[in-house]
């Protein structure tokens, strides 16, 4: 699961092509067998990412939220059953759950005195039974669960899976007799930054010293490690030496140049856990 | 002066005679009539006698050290206190001295020979002001107006002595200019002078410490006034931090002058009689003329004269009469290494033998039988030197010829050499570890604060990454490429309270980095490693050749480089310059200060090593090592303390008037000092720690300004510091006195502090009357850490890494003559560069090791001692059980539990709970012997495990200990936890001490893979602690 650059531009290449549905995956998945599926997935949703990133400013611009809201007011006037936003979102390939937000605010916009406020949105976004407009919330309900990159549903399992891998690291540091402290040990500790472990006796890994391990249920690309590391890593770095990041769905092999530094990159939990012990002599 | 020496020579007064006549000023009964009455007559020239003296020989010298090698005395001081001038009135003579040049300018475009070449390298800190521009006074040249001249440099007139004017040779009549110093490697100019100007060869400088791209250092002036970088760059070469701005206009120009300058003196010089091959080119001056004219003792024209002025040399040399013993030693070895004379014009040669109207040195013969003669005198300085000097001294075919006994007694002391002065452990870059008791919420006042600090932390770090990662890029400019990121992150702290975090965080990590000696210069994060002194003289040779390819080959300082921030230390002067916060340095010297007065204060072990057992072998080779780091640790505080305390008042020059100065003092003299460092000397003094004391109190006098001398607080500092050098006489070992390394460390740092430039040159040579209030009462600690050898060589050569000048110097000498030397040692070991930086393959115990220091990392600092207690305790027990007859009942020093809590008590931290959960009302229980105390000690870290054992149940083994480590280090760890579970805790305890006292005792101190065990062991407590 660890890719050359070479190889993750390959499947990058590719992902521009295609439109975000899970058709366009399980193609990308017969196009790269070798790969697992959440290792493409999750290069998948990165990438997706970037590219709403680029075109974010083009929704945004009144006349384009102004031509949204009125094809969609056109739309559910001829048929409210239909849906009509997403539809309006594939074409014109923007994520389906970041319409519906744009669509909701400029609802919100003219139909309330006040403009509405973020937590307001989000908690509507969540829950669209709140929205004021039955047809609305069916259009944004839609639009969220057949979002497979964004909007609250997908937020929700990324976090599951998340917590998830946390457990699991949890379980195999238990099951490896390790002594750690957790985030929440941490930050009851009054810790600034708090990594998801902190090894109360540090290990060696590949001749490494480790003093903490952070988990990322992702796959590692330069875009995101070099966010986390400026975030994240260095910090951790900055307060308790070097550590280990496990990016569970792999990783960009180039990007592991930072070992000697004080960041070790695994896509697994580590095997050769060399542990302080008594026989040195 | 000149007729003290003739009458020596004359045999009128005996050396002895003349040298007590030197150094005391008291008469002394034991001079003949006659000696007195000679001496007397000549009573108001006592001062000037050991400069004149130093001046002669390098004036003498000068036609075989053309090259102009780094071995000036800075002797000019008598003159400054001329006995025709009124006495005592020291500013008098500071006035008559900054009046003597008022208009010195500091002309770059000087087209005179000598002018340029100072001018050049006065300039070189120089350009430094132009960085940045927000150092305040850091001016035109860096570091110092000393080189200028002295006044009187010549004033054997002015003393008015009628005996001297016949010495023409020492008193030329023309003092107009800079040439007035007596420098080494040129003879002052002069009509009188029987050497004309025109054939003063051009100074070029031994070839390894000479580059192009570095003209500013001059040789031939007092050593410390050049500023040779110790890095290839230029950007870092001041002292003060300011380096040049990339491609730097001056330099260039300074460059291109020099280059002129040496073709114009090709043109002048009489080239049949100085075959001076350096002149033409601009390569390094050694490459031209390496065959050495062979020295044969049968050809040494005045054996007996030579022999005497030797003596009279060594004399002044043992008596700590000369200001910097190893800048002597220096000079000494140049003579000996000497390769060949300038032809001396044939009438020079006919005077009398007997008197100093003939030069001193007529030949290579001379020079080297001179050298001989004070290196045989000086034996005992030479045996401690480093073992690969040793070897080079020992293999010198002169000095085999010359001496063979000497040869003998070198090479024994070669062979006995156990010490090799090795290359340090590269620096970790670690980060400071984060402590919640000092770093959480709870210790700022906001969330705002403590969220700004968190960002700062990671600021600061990614600033010091990205200087480690760029420092060595050629044209990265550390103020262009983070000053403003400094200068952001510094304007957030705005509470006091964020900037004492900031502090320490900033002195904590200044520490950790730049501590150890491999920060220094380290392989890693600091400068290149100094490839001439790893490779062998074998490969010298050929290093050279490769060398004048390069243009800027291996630099190296000189025997008395001037204060300099190696390696990562510059990280941290350049932060403190480009941040450029006053309240930052406040907070930064307040902090800085408390430290020095910490570690200056630090009780250390004072007993002797070889006690009544076996405990204080190791104990002993603790205390050195301990000693070793606090010395390091506060000379690294008290750098930074004198560089930032003493930056708003650096100057280039001493003021240029009289009255600009004196209000300059006025203002001065009524600030207090930012630490009370008088004090603490004295204080240091009393209690016989000078060699504590001092080292780094030279350290933070060498950032001295030039009004600090003036400043009666630390003129009397300086006086004291004297007054010290004075009393250190080397070939005194009485009982009670200070052993030999520890004075040769001090001896060392004091004459590189003697030779700094802002050291009031006149102070050495004065009369040393005003010392009677620093007549301190030593009595009063007999044993004090003087008296301890808690110096080795490895810290003497890494405090004074000049030393290995030396060294330098004789292998440059085999290099040019290896294929006639015949060495005893002709094994030629490869040797390779690879193993300097790179990471030594790891073994799985130095990954333990590694381990074991990561885990001590982030834990507070009170566990650290904590453990090596109990584990130094643990040890000495278990001795005391093997140990058949045992001295005496083992008594603690002090309450164990006291010590426990006396370390992390009052604080939140793990140890402290470690203290609470244990068996603390039970500390005046009566419990016999060792064992007990060991069981007190461990008994709260190891309940955890068992909440049902009872206080006092960690009782030592009766049975034999090693069997039971045996068994134990078979278990793995967890085994072992369970055991503690299921058995009795005392028994796991009793394993897991034994075992780790057995391996402390089978592989000896210092090896941290060996207490490993025992520190995990408590690591694992407090993990489930926490």
């Amino acid at each position: 699961m660890i890719l050359t650059k070479a190889q993750y531009d390959e499947i990058a290449q590719c992902l521009v092509s295609v439109p975000p549905t899970r058709q366009s995956l399980r193609k990308l998945k017969q196009r790269f067998p070798s790969q697992s599926q959440a290792t493409l997935l999750s290069i998948f949703s990165q990438e997706y990412q970037k590219h709403i990133k680029r075109t974010h400013a083009k929704h945004h611009t009144s006349e384009a939220i102004e031509n949204y809201y009125q094809r969609y007011l056109n739309g559910v006037v001829k048929n409210g059953a239909a849906p009509v936003l997403l539809e309006l979102a594939n074409e014109v390939d923007y994520a389906p759950s970041l319409m519906a937000r744009i669509i909701l605010e400029r609802f919100l916009q003219e139909h309330e005195e006040t403009p509405p406020s973020k937590s307001v949105i989000n908690s509507m976004l969540r829950d669209p039974s709140q929205i004021p407009d039955g047809v609305l919330a069916n259009q944004v309900y839609q639009c969220i669960v057949n979002d497979c990159c964004y909007g609250p549903l997908v937020d929700c399992i990324k976090h599951a899976i998340g917590h998830e891998h946390e457990v699991l690291l949890r379980d195999l540091l238990l099951e490896k007799n390790l002594s750690f402290l957790d985030e929440d040990q941490l930050r009851a500790k009054g810790y600034d930054k708090t990594p998801d472990f902190i090894l109360q006796v540090p290990v060696a890994v590949e001749g490494h010293i480790i003093h903490w391990i952070e988990s990322k249920a992702s796959f590692g690309d330069e875009c995101s490690h070099h966010a986390y590391l400026h975030d994240q890593f260095w910090s951790y770095w900055n307060r308790f030496g070097p550590g280990l990041v496990i990016y569970w769905y792999g990783f960009i092999q180039e990007l592991d140049c930072n070992r000697e530094r004080g960041i070790l990159l695994k896509a697994c939990f580590p095997t050769d856990i060399v542990t302080l012990c008594h026989s040195t002599a | 002066m000149a007729a003290v020496l003739e009458s020596l020579l004359r045999e009128e007064v005996s050396v002895a005679a003349a040298v007590r006549w030197i150094a005391r000023s008291t008469q002394s009964s034991e001079e003949s009539p006659g000696e007195a009455a000679v001496l007397n007559s000549l009573r108001p020239l006592r001062k000037e006698f050991v400069p004149f003296l130093l001046n002669f020989l390098r004036e003498q010298s000068s036609r075989v050290l053309p090259q102009g090698p780094p071995t000036p005395a800075k002797a000019p001081g008598a003159s400054a206190a001329l006995p025709g001038r009124p006495g005592g009135q020291p500013r008098g003579g500071r006035g008559a001295r900054s009046q003597l040049f008022p208009t010195t300018e500091p002309s770059s475009t000087a087209a005179e020979a000598p002018l340029t070449r100072r001018g050049g390298r006065r300039r070189g800190p120089g350009p430094a002001r132009e960085r940045g521009g927000r150092a305040p006074g850091v001016p035109e040249e860096g570091v110092g107006g000393e080189s200028l001249s002295w006044p009187g440099g010549r004033r054997l007139k002015g003393s008015g002595s009628p005996s001297i004017p016949s010495l023409t040779l020492s008193d030329p009549p023309n003092l107009s200019n800079l040439e007035e110093f007596p420098p080494v490697g040129s003879v002052p100019p002069g009509p009188a002078g029987r050497t004309k100007p025109s054939r003063r060869i051009n100074p070029t400088p031994v070839s390894e410490e000479r580059s192009l791209s570095k003209p500013k250092i001059c040789f031939t002036s007092p050593p410390i006034s050049c500023v040779p970088s110790s890095q290839p760059s230029t950007l870092d070469t001041s002292p003060w931090g300011l380096g040049l701005p990339p491609g730097c206009r001056s330099l260039r120009e300074e460059r291109e002058m020099l280059r002129k300058e040496r073709s114009k003196q090709l043109q002048q010089s009489p080239t049949p009689a100085s075959p001076t091959p350096e002149l033409g080119t601009s390569l390094p001056s050694r490459t031209g003329s390496l065959t050495a004219e062979p020295a044969d003792p049968a050809r040494v024209s005045s054996p007996q004269r030579l022999e005497l002025v030797a003596l009279v040399y060594s004399s002044c040399i043992a008596e700590n009469l000369v200001p910097n013993l190893f800048l002597e030693l220096f000079f000494v070895f140049q003579l000996l290494t000497a390769r060949r004379m300038v032809a001396a014009k044939n009438s020079d040669l006919e005077l009398s033998q007997d008197s100093l109207e003939s030069p001193l040195f007529q030949s290579i013969h001379d020079c080297v039988f001179f050298a001989v003669q004070v290196l045989q005198h000086q034996f005992q300085v030479l045996s401690s030197l480093d073992k690969g000097t040793l070897k080079l001294l020992a293999e010198n075919e002169r000095l085999l010829c010359f001496s063979p006994a000497l040869q003998g007694r070198l090479r024994a002391a070669y062979e006995g050499s156990v010490a090799k002065v090795s290359l340090a452990m590269p620096p970790s870059a670690q980060a400071v570890s984060f402590q919640p008791e000092t770093d959480n919420r709870a210790n700022f006042s906001s969330d705002r604060a403590f969220h700004t600090f968190k960002k700062q932390r990671d600021v600061f770090y990614e600033v010091l990454r990205e200087w480690e990662d760029r420092h060595e890029e050629p044209g990265w400019d550390f103020e262009k490429g983070l000053g403003s990121r400094i200068r952001a992150m510094m304007g957030q702290l705005s509470a006091a309270c964020s900037h004492s975090h900031f502090v320490r965080l900033f002195q904590k990590q200044l520490l950790q980095m730049c501590q150890s000696p491999g920060g220094a210069g380290g392989t890693v994060l600091g400068e290149a490693p100094d490839v001439l002194s790893m490779l062998g003289a074998d490969k010298l040779g050929r290093l050279r050749r490769l060398q004048e390819r390069l243009v800027a080959p291996q630099s190296s300082g000189g025997p008395c480089p001037p204060p300099t921030f190696p390696g990562c230390q510059g990280f941290f002067r350049d932060f403190i310059l480009s941040a450029s916060s006053f309240q930052f340095n406040q907070h930064l010297m307040d902090s800085l200060s408390l430290k020095i007065r910490e570690l200056n204060g630090l009780a250390l072990p004072q007993h002797e090593p070889g006690d009544e057992d076996g405990e204080s072998d190791v104990d002993w080779q603790g205390a050195r090592r301990q000693f070793a780091v606090v010395l390091l640790s506060l000379r690294l505080l008290a750098k930074f303390l004198g560089f930032v305390a003493f930056l708003p008042y650096r100057g280039p020059e001493p003021p240029p008037t009289r009255e600009l100065q004196d209000s300059i003092l006025a203002l001065r003299s009524q600030v207090p000092p930012v630490l009370d460092v008088q004090a603490l000397l004295q204080q240091g003094l009393r209690a016989r720690r000078a060699v504590l004391t001092v080292p780094w109190l030279v350290e933070f006098l060498s950032f001295a300004d030039h009004i600090v001398p003036l400043l009666d607080y630390y003129r009397s500092i300086f006086t004291l510091l004297l007054h010290v050098h004075r009393s250190l006489v080397l070939s005194q070992d009485n009982e009670g006195e200070m052993c030999f390394l520890n004075k040769l460390l001090l001896l060392a740092v004091l004459g590189w502090l003697f030779q700094i430039p802002t050291f009031p040159e006149d102070l050495f040579f004065l009369e040393e009357g005003q010392v009677d209030a620093l007549e301190v009462d030593t009595a009063a600690s007999e044993h004090g850490l003087d008296s301890v050898p808690v110096v080795d060589q490895q810290l003497l050569y890494i405090c004074c890494p000049y030393i290995g000048e030396l060294r330098k110097l004789l292998a440059s000498w085999v290099s040019g003559s290896s294929g006639r030397s015949g060495g005893f040692v002709r094994k030629i070991t490869p040797t390779t560069t690879t193993g300097l930086g790179a990471q030594a393959p790891q073994t799985s115990q130095g990954l333990q090791a590694q381990l074991a220091q990561a885990f001590f990392h982030n834990q507070p600092p009170s566990l650290r001692r904590t453990v090596e207690f109990v584990a130094e305790r643990i040890g000495s027990n278990c001795v005391k059980h093997i140990n058949p007859f045992p001295t005496h009942p083992f008594q603690l020093p002090q309450n164990p539990l006291s010590l426990l809590q006396g370390d992390a008590g009052g604080r939140s931290g793990a140890p402290g709970r470690v203290t609470s959960s244990g068996a603390a009302g039970d500390t005046g229980t009566e419990r016999g012997r060792s064992s007990p105390v060991v069981g007190d000690l461990v008994f709260p870290a190891v309940s955890p495990w068992d909440p049902g054992i009872e206080p006092g149940a960690g009782v030592l083994p009766k049975e034999e200990p090693w069997g039971c480590a045996g068994t134990a280090s078979r278990g793995d760890p967890s085994s072992c936890t369970k055991q503690c579970r299921e058995h009795s805790c005392g028994a796991c305890n009793r394993k897991s001490m034994c075992l780790a006292v057995g391996q402390h005792y089978r592989l000896g101190p210092g090896k941290w893979g060996t207490e490993s065990d025992l520190e995990r062991w408590i690591g694992r407590v407090l993990g489930s602690l926490g």
